[in-house]
Order: structure tokens, then sequence, then C-alpha cells
């Protein structure tokens, strides 16, 4: 398939080289290719939801390198990993509940259950295989005797191939079957990538009320959706916008509110302080919410959030699903973050002349950080197109999206 | 005011420093911790100063860091610190200002000529300081607020206050003192003895002084026209604030209730004023008619700040440039300093207030009095005139107003008998005094202290641009301290480019970034250097727009923030947020983005939208907890001590 490699080249040098913005554009971008993936991949006739899986793990794992940072591609990966696995054991459990009880020698438990060997196994074992393909490891599965079944991955099952060959005439509708429902999952996951502004801004009129003052910082459209949704309904409000140096994207989100007709006024980065006393409440939209409840979001948001700690100001996220992240962030100021140009800062050569460079002495550094990282004691409030939750709910939240066999790639 | 400052209980520590030992009064079972004085004085007595009554007392509220500090200077004397000359410059002051004043300066003299002492530079650096604050003890006993308690007890009842002021030393004393209850009796009764309060001026505290001055003019009244008129006239001149706009009803002019109208007045004096708001209609059309600069209002203004002057930028400047020679009520240097700071090419608190002062420095020099009038009258209206101007062109900073409050003082309390050439060149000197103690003094005394923060392999973080903290760390690099400097910076002004450059001219080492990054770059910094604007009495730091938010993240990263401020910042005023008193810059500032962001170009259109404001804020508060120390000309001191410093040092800062 040249056609999905060459697209694959393609997507990890506009992610290496920095071409795509913002989450979501990622997010959207990542799952189609991962569909086109996925429809090019031909499927063997036995374990075809491991082929799947495997590759679309490999184009991940190029995706992810090419920009560790941009925590939606790995977490679009991840959720298409989760909607194949699910497909697979809802195809699964279908399959079981069709065969005669009796007849436990279907292909599918050689699939799950190869390590076992035997073909005659009782629709309990089935069941627990299939189960534990979802469930994370817990000591309930460890102790239900089936260790070989739950830990064994799917790579190794190609001694399995040979032995159901025989039933081709069954799988290869089954395959069918399995792609179309993994496909169809996809496209959901599109949609719901796609809608989740709308989702979000439901929500704003629950939040926003009459002649409140919001602060809000850097460019996101899922700000600007929540804030125009509760103007549409009649809500007047005032906005204040940090204008974002270096990037200056609150100019942009000013500019889209004005056109809106909301009542903005754009202040400078270093006024927060100053203003977050007259501000009912602040809204970011985020880059990536880790488990813990962290948040990663534009550069100054944790300045924000501080001074809205300082005021008692409620300090609110709005975070489609696609940008929940599983992992926990280790030192996420550093690691998780990126260093722009300088010439954002300081023109190209303007110190030439005062550096001298043969001396050896005085240097000049010019840091330009990209993301800032907020603790999750200083978020008060996480919305997310499923609704409002508590930072500490997140890792449960984030549990519903991803297969835990997933989280390292 | 002195009632009010006498009401009020003052710690019996404070007593102590101001105090030399006295021969208890009569009376001394009223104030019992009189005697207190003695013992720490007796500890000071070794010094070779011990002689003068005041010349080595040490600050009660001073927490000098000698120790660091002369350690320093020992393992550094080769460095060229800049100290000498100066020291040189305020023995040279010392004596002018003795000429000036007349008599008993010995402390003075013996200021001028006494060796160091073994504390090294800087303990003569900072004896010579305090002493020119000092320099006669009854100065001294003026800012001390029960000097001030006495005093209205002897405006009131003139038989006593022979036993009630005892400040004044030595056996002298009690005569001078008895002079000085005869003149605050003669208050009442005729104005006599021209030649006296010369000699006398020493020994008075202020408000006596005023108490003679005031008869005095009377007096002169009396030769010239009715004396009711100078009486009018005389409460007018007093009312005229540091604010112009300020406007006081007349006061009775009888001359017998006239000590109590001064003491009633400079009791408001006291209370800080409040600043004009500019949602105030009626007053803001009463200050346009007066204006000279035209403004016009900005037409899209931030509902938040009405409160506060909003006006158009970029277009009043050429009037005024061209008007430039045809204005005669403005003098012309001041002028120039009033499209300086219209124009932005002066900023920066301390070279503001430098170049406002200086200019009101030629305007005496070329001033002379009409024939009829008073010039302390007089000359207060063109001051008051002039500031009024400054205003229009530019909001004062707190400093500018502390430093017309001081040359208005100055001016009031001129001696009357003065020739004009005399009382301008006392003015002249005067201003030029305040520039170099209270400014350029005060910041050599600052970095000395500032460098026994800083050890090596720190990592400094400091925020847009102070002179200050820019002498600090150009100090501390070339007594050879090895430290890497952070310069955060925001915009519009982006001022840190300033100093970044500058800095690596120097060759340090630098790092530079903006502000949003300041959560990033903070675990790398050990401390923080800020400067300051101005810091009130509940200790809220009044700095450039951004401060705050430095310190608030160094707080949150444990990291010690240290402020830079001369003492003559120090404001009585109290400040609670970044919003009921502010400075609003040029919106279009903010609104224009440098060019390289292609994308986000503005359109002219959007411009005009109503919806759309664009706010630049100037200053904006930092709470005092955020602060962990402010090095001042009066030492190391944490926030709280503010209203100390205010209170014990405000009457020098007058009296000056």
């Amino acid at each position: 398939m040249p056609d999905v490699q060459s697209m694959v080249a393609e997507f990890v040098n506009k992610l290496r080289k920095r071409k795509i913005e913002g989450s979501q554009a990622t997010a959207k971008c990542t799952v189609e290719l991962l569909r086109s993936v996925i429809s090019h991949q031909r499927v063997p006739h036995a374990n075809q939801a491991a082929a799947l899986i495997d590759a679309v793990k490999a184009v991940g794992q190029q995706l992810v390198a090419a920009n560790p940072v941009e925590l939606a591609v790995g977490n679009v990966v991840r959720r298409v990993l989760h909607i194949i696995r699910e497909e697979d054991l809802s195809l699964t459990t279908a399959a079981m509940a069709g065969l005669d009880l009796l007849d436990a020698s279907d292909d599918d438990d050689i699939d799950n259950c190869k390590g076992i060997g035997y073909p005659a196994m009782s629709a309990a074992v089935v069941a627990a295989a299939a189960r534990s393909t979802l469930r994370p490891p817990s000591l309930q599965t460890l102790l239900e005797g089936t260790p070989e079944s739950a830990t064994v991955p799917y790579t190794s099952s190609s001694g399995a191939d040979s032995e159901s060959k025989s039933k081709s005439a069954d799988k290869s509708s089954l395959t069918r079957k399995l792609k179309h429902d993994v496909i169809e999952g996809v496209n959901q996951l599109i949609h719901e990538i796609s809608g989740c502004h709308e989702q979000i801004a439901e929500q704003a009129i629950e939040h926003i009320h009459q002649n409140e003052v919001i602060l809000t910082l850097g460019s996101s459209r899922t700000v600007l959706e929540f804030l125009c949704a509760a103007k549409e309904k009649k809500r007047s409000f005032r906005v204040f916008v940090a204008e974002g140096a270096p990037r200056y994207q609150g100019h942009l989100l000013a500019k889209e509110l004005v056109a809106r007709g909301l009542q903005t006024t754009v202040i400078t980065d270093s006024a927060v302080f100053a203003m977050i006393s007259r501000v009912n409440m602040v809204i970011i939209g985020a880059h990536a919410v880790m488990a813990n409840g962290g948040v990663i979001g534009p550069v100054g948001v944790n300045m924000a959030a501080l001074a809205a700690k300082k005021h008692a100001v409620p300090f609110v996220v709005l975070a489609g699903s696609h940008k929940l992240c599983p992992l926990y962030p280790h030192n996420p100021e550093v690691l998780l973050n990126e260093l722009r140009s300088p010439s954002e800062l300081l023109d190209f050569g303007e110190f030439s002349d005062c550096l001298d460079f043969g001396a050896g002495s005085g240097s000049l550094q010019v840091v330009n950080p990209t993301f800032d990282y907020v603790p999750p004691n200083l978020v008060s409030l996480f919305i997310t197109d499923t609704g409002g939750h508590n930072p500490s709910y997140m890792y449960r939240l984030i549990a519903d999206y991803y297969s835990a066999d997933d989280l390292v790639m | 005011m002195d009632t009010r400052r006498g009401a009020l209980a003052v710690p019996k520590v404070r007593r102590v420093g101001f105090f030399t030992p006295t021969e208890p009064p009569p009376e001394s079972s009223q104030r019992p911790n009189r005697s207190q004085s003695g013992p720490v004085e007796a500890t000071t007595s070794s010094s070779p100063l011990s002689d003068s009554p005041s010349g080595n007392l040490i600050s009660p509220v001073l927490i000098p860091p000698s120790r660091h500090h002369s350690d320093n200077l020992t393992s550094h004397a080769a460095a060229p610190v800049p100290v000498p000359g100066p020291a040189a410059f305020r023995r040279y002051l010392a004596h002018d200002r003795s000429l000036h004043i007349g008599s008993y300066n010995a402390p003075d003299s013996l200021l001028g000529t006494s060796p160091p002492s073994s504390n090294g530079e800087f303990s003569e650096d900072s004896v010579s300081l305090f002493g020119f604050q000092r320099s006669d003890s009854t100065k001294l006993s003026a800012s001390f607020p029960n000097g001030g308690f006495d005093l209205t007890l002897a405006v009131r009842a003139p038989q006593e206050p022979e036993t009630k002021i005892a400040t004044a030393s030595a056996s002298e004393g009690k005569k001078k003192i008895a002079e000085v209850s005869g003149k605050s009796e003669s208050v009442t009764t005729k104005p006599q003895k021209e030649k006296e309060p010369k000699s006398l001026k020493d020994k008075t505290t202020k408000a006596e002084r005023r108490a003679i001055q005031e008869a005095q003019r009377a007096a002169k009244g009396e030769g010239k026209r009715h004396a009711d008129e100078s009486g009018k006239a005389n409460p007018g001149m007093a009312a005229k604030k540091p604010q112009p706009k300020k406007e006081r009803p007349p006061v009775t002019s009888s001359v017998s209730e006239k000590t109590a109208v001064a003491v009633e007045k400079e009791k408001r004096m006291d209370v800080p004023q409040t600043q004009m708001q500019y949602d105030d209609k009626s007053r803001v059309d009463k200050a346009k008619r007066r204006a000279v600069v035209e403004q016009t209002e900005i037409k899209n203004k931030v509902e938040l700040f009405l409160h506060l002057p909003q006006y158009e930028r970029g277009n009043q400047l050429p009037n005024l440039s061209s008007s430039f020679f045809t204005l005669d009520t403005i003098h012309h240097a001041v002028y120039k300093v009033g499209l300086q700071h219209l124009a932005g090419d002066i900023s920066g608190d301390n070279a503001r207030c430098i170049a406002m002062l200086q200019a009101f420095q030629e305007a005496i020099k070329d001033y002379t009095t009409p024939p009829m009038k008073d010039l302390t009258m007089d000359l207060t209206t063109k001051i008051n005139g002039y500031v009024s101007f400054l205003i229009e062109c530019r909001p004062l900073s707190m400093s500018m107003g502390n430093a017309i409050r001081f040359l208005k003082n100055q001016i009031r309390k001129l001696p009357v008998n003065l020739s004009e050439p005399e009382a301008k060149a006392s003015l002249c000197s005067d201003i030029g005094r305040f520039i170099d103690e209270k400014i350029i003094l005060a910041d050599k005394v600052i970095v000395q202290h500032a460098v026994t923060k800083i050890r090596d392999g720190e990592v400094l973080l400091t925020y847009g641009f102070s002179c200050v903290v820019e002498m600090i760390l150009l100090y501390a690099h070339e007594i050879g301290k090895k430290f890497r400097i952070v310069i955060v910076d925001a915009r519009p002004n982006l001022e840190g480019q300033k100093l970044l450059r500058r800095l690596v001219t120097r060759g340090l080492d630098c790092t530079y970034t903006h502000i949003n990054a300041i959560s990033y770059i903070m675990r790398e910094a050990t401390r923080v250097f800020l400067g300051a604007s101005s810091i009130f009495s509940n200790g809220t730091l009044y700095s450039k727009v951004g401060t705050a938010c430095v310190a608030m993240v160094a707080n949150a990263f444990s990291v010690p923030v240290i402020v830079c401020c001369e003492a003559y910042k120090f404001h009585e005023r109290v400040l609670l947020d970044s919003i009921c008193s502010n400075e609003l810059g040029d919106p279009d500032a903010v609104a224009n983005i440098p060019s390289f962001i292609t994308k986000a170009k503005q359109s002219k259109m959007m411009d005009n939208n109503k919806n759309l404001q664009f706010l630049n804020l100037m200053y904006d508060s930092t709470p005092s907890e955020y602060i962990s120390m402010i090095v001042s000309d009066y030492g190391m001191i944490p926030p709280t001590s503010i209203p100390v410093i205010v209170r014990e040092y405000r009457r020098e800062n007058l009296l000056l």
C-alpha cells in the first residue's frame, strides 16, 4: 500500500515541521489518516483485530515520534486502538452467543486463547478471555486462572492462523464485519471530534450569567464557541482577552469575538494580575489534559491560574475528549513543552552588535516556550463534551476512553 | 498635623534613637520614659562622633547590614566604588547648608571633618547620610512626633512650653526655648525682631516656625496694606496642594486665629489627598477650562477605568510644540519636560522626577517676583501652574508628588527676610540636594545593601527596566560576583530590551524572555530583583504593570523577591488593587503588534468597532505578602516597616 505509506510520510512531515496548529486539527487529521490505514490494511482471515492493531500501532508510533508534544496524536491513536478492541470484543461475544455452546471449537476462541491450545473451552473461559482484552489487568483477572490469555499479545498469534484456515468462508464475512465496524467507529470518533465544540458550547448557558466578566487567554476555538453560545442566549457579558505575546493569538480571538458582537477588551499579558480582581471567571481552552487533572495550555496560563487562585476566581478549562491524555505527567513544564523561535522576541541580529563573541564573556539566551502546565489544584472545573468534571475525576473519565494495554505504545 | 501625630502613641523604643539625654524637665513624670534615652546614647558614645548630639544616632528602624557590608568592602576594596565623591559633596553640602541656616551646627562641622569610623567606608557613608538629615538637633526633634506634640501645646498654651519643649540639647536649649515661647506668644500680639528667626530657625519646630513666619508676614502686610488681606491670602496659599485641583474654602482671617488655623491646616496637609476622579463631570470640566494641553478624550473608553483620564494620544504633541514660543505662562524648561513626558522620551520614575526638578530649578532661577507680590505665594502659584501642566502631559507618579511636596514646603518655609536672589539660590540648592541625596545617593546606598544579597552562582531574575536594579547588577558584576541574569520583559514597552542591551554590552550572562514564560523560567531563578514606582504604607508595591505577576509566580516557586526602592518613593496612601489608582497608556500601543505576525494584521475597521477596546495599564499593585524584602536607603526592611518609615521620616523628607 504505497498510497497509505506516502500519506503517512506526508503527515509525519507536517507534524515534524509543526505545520498543523491546534490539537483539534491535528486530532482530526490523525484520525482520518488512521481510517485510511485501517481501510487499506489487508486483514488475514484469522486474528484480524490483531493485524489492525499492529498496523495502527506502527503508524501511531511514527506520528507520536514526529511530534511528541502534540498529545492529541497519541490520544487519537489510542482511541482508535480502543475502538478496534471494543469491536473485536463485541464480535466475539456476538459470535459466542450465536454459536452452540457445545461446539466450542470456534476460531475466535483460538484467536483469543491460543496459548491454551485446547479447542474445547467453556464459554465462561472465552468470555473471561474476551473481557481481559478490554479490562486492565487486575487482581481478579490474575486470580481467575487464565493468566496466558489475559497477557499474551496478539502478535504471537501467527501460529494459530494455519489451524483456522479451513473455515475461511465463515471467516471472510467476519473479517469484513470487523473492519466495517471499526471504520464505523472511527467515523463516529471523527464526528465526535468535530462536534465537540457544539457539545461544550451547549453547556455555556449553565456557567455564564448576566453581566459577567470573563478573562480568557490564547486563541481557542472551543472558547470562542463557548462564549458565543452564551451570547446567543441573550446573555450580555464582557470578555477580557490577554493578548498572548509573542504569538498574539489573543488578538485573533478578540477579533472573532468582536465580529460576533461580544464586548471585548484586549489587555496585555502583564495586566492579568491587575485585572483578575475584577474578573468573575477565567475560561481557557486546553492544549491537553493529563490524567492527574493537570492542564497543558498556551504559555502564560499558569500565571493566570495562580492569579485566579489568589483572588478565588474560578478557573475553568474547556477540553474536547480528544484532549484527554491517559498519561501522568512528569516534569511537564519541560518535557511536554517546546521552545519556539527566538525571533519572535528579538529580531534576528538585533543584539549581535553588543555581543562580543571573542571575549567569551557575556552571553544571551532567549527562551520562548510554547506551553505552560497548570497543576490540578489550580483548576476549578473541566468542561468536556460529556459535561463538567472535577480535576480529581479526570483519571476515571479517561479510563473510559482508552484501554490499559495501549497506554504505552 | 502635630496634634494628630502627637495624639498617637509612639512606641518607647523609637523615642530612644532620636533623643539626646537632656536634663529631665520638672514635668518628666508626665513622660517618664524620656529618661530611657540615656542607655542607648551611652552605647553609642564611644564613637568619635559621640559629642555631636545627633550625628551618630542609629535609626531605630534601620536594619544596618554593616557586617556584610564591611566584609564586602574590605574584600573588594580595590573595586571602584563611587561613594567617596558624593560623600565629599555631601560634606560640602553640609557646610553650604550651615551657611544658610546659620547658628548651631556643631554636628555639621563634626560630620564634615570627622575621620571615617572603624566600620569603614559604609559606616561613614551612612552616618553622613543620616547626618545631613539630622544636621541639627532641632530638625530632628521636629521629626519626632513628640516634638510636634509639645509644640501644639506650646501654641495653645504659651505659658507651658518652656518645660514641654525639652528636645533641644545642652544648656543653651532652655534659653532658646524661652525665645521660642516668646515667639509663639508674639504671634498673637505683634511682629518683632526680624533678625532673630535665622538663628532661631533650628531651634523651633516646624509649626512654630510657621507661626513665626505668618506673624512676620502679617507684620509685613501691616506695613504695606491691611493686615486682613494678607491674612486671607495666606491660607489660600497654604491650601495649595501638590495637586492643584484641590480647592479649599477660605479660612477666617483674624490674626489671632491664624496659629490655630495653621496647625489645623498642617494637620490636613498630612491627610493624603484624594486623586482627581475623571468620572466626576463638573471637576473634569473645570480642569479642562484651565488646561493648557488640549486633550481629546478617547471615544471607546474602558468602562472599568472611567475614573482615569483616557485621552487620545499623538495629536497634542504637534500643537504643543508649535506653541512652544508663544506660551509664556509655562517656563520653557518645564514646557520641555512636559513635552518629553508626553512623548515618552523620558520614562522611569527617577528620570522623570529628576527632569522635573531640574526644570523647576531653572524656572526658579529665571523667576522674578512681580511687584506688589510675595515671593512665597507667587512662586507657589507658579509651581502649581507648572505641576498642573505636567499632570496634563502625563499623570504624575507618586514619587514626583513627593518631590513637589518637598519643593512647596521648601518655598513655604523660606525665611521672609531673605532677599530674592538669596531665596532663589536657597531653593535651587535645596532642589539640587534633593536630587543628589534622595535619589542619586539613595541609589548608591541601595546598591551597597543589595549587593550583599547576591552570591556566586545565583540566577537573578528581574522584570522590565529599573535603573537601580541595573546599577546593582553592574556593580555586582564589577566586584567580581559570578551570576546569571534572567530579564523578563513585557509588551508594549519592552523596556527589558534596554536593560538587556546594557548588560550584554558589559559582558553579563543574560537570558531574555517574556512575561508569559515566567513560570517556565522561574524554576531557574534564585532571586528576584524588582524596581518600584512607589510603595504605599500598607506595604503594597506600586510598580510597572507585570511586577505583580512576577512577584506572584516567584512566591509560588518560593523564590525570594527583593524590591529596590528609594525612600522618597514611599507614600502614605494605601492601595488594595490596581484599578482604583492607575495610569492608562496609549491603547494603540497594545493594538499594534509586531509586523512579523502576518496573519494577525490589524484592520482599520476593527479599531473603530465599539465593542473592541484595548487597555494599556501602566502600573499594578503587588500585595505585600509577595515581597520578601525592601532595600531602601534606610536599610533592608520588610514591607510591614513602610508605614513606620513613612511616619518617622516624613518630617525629614519635608524638612530636608
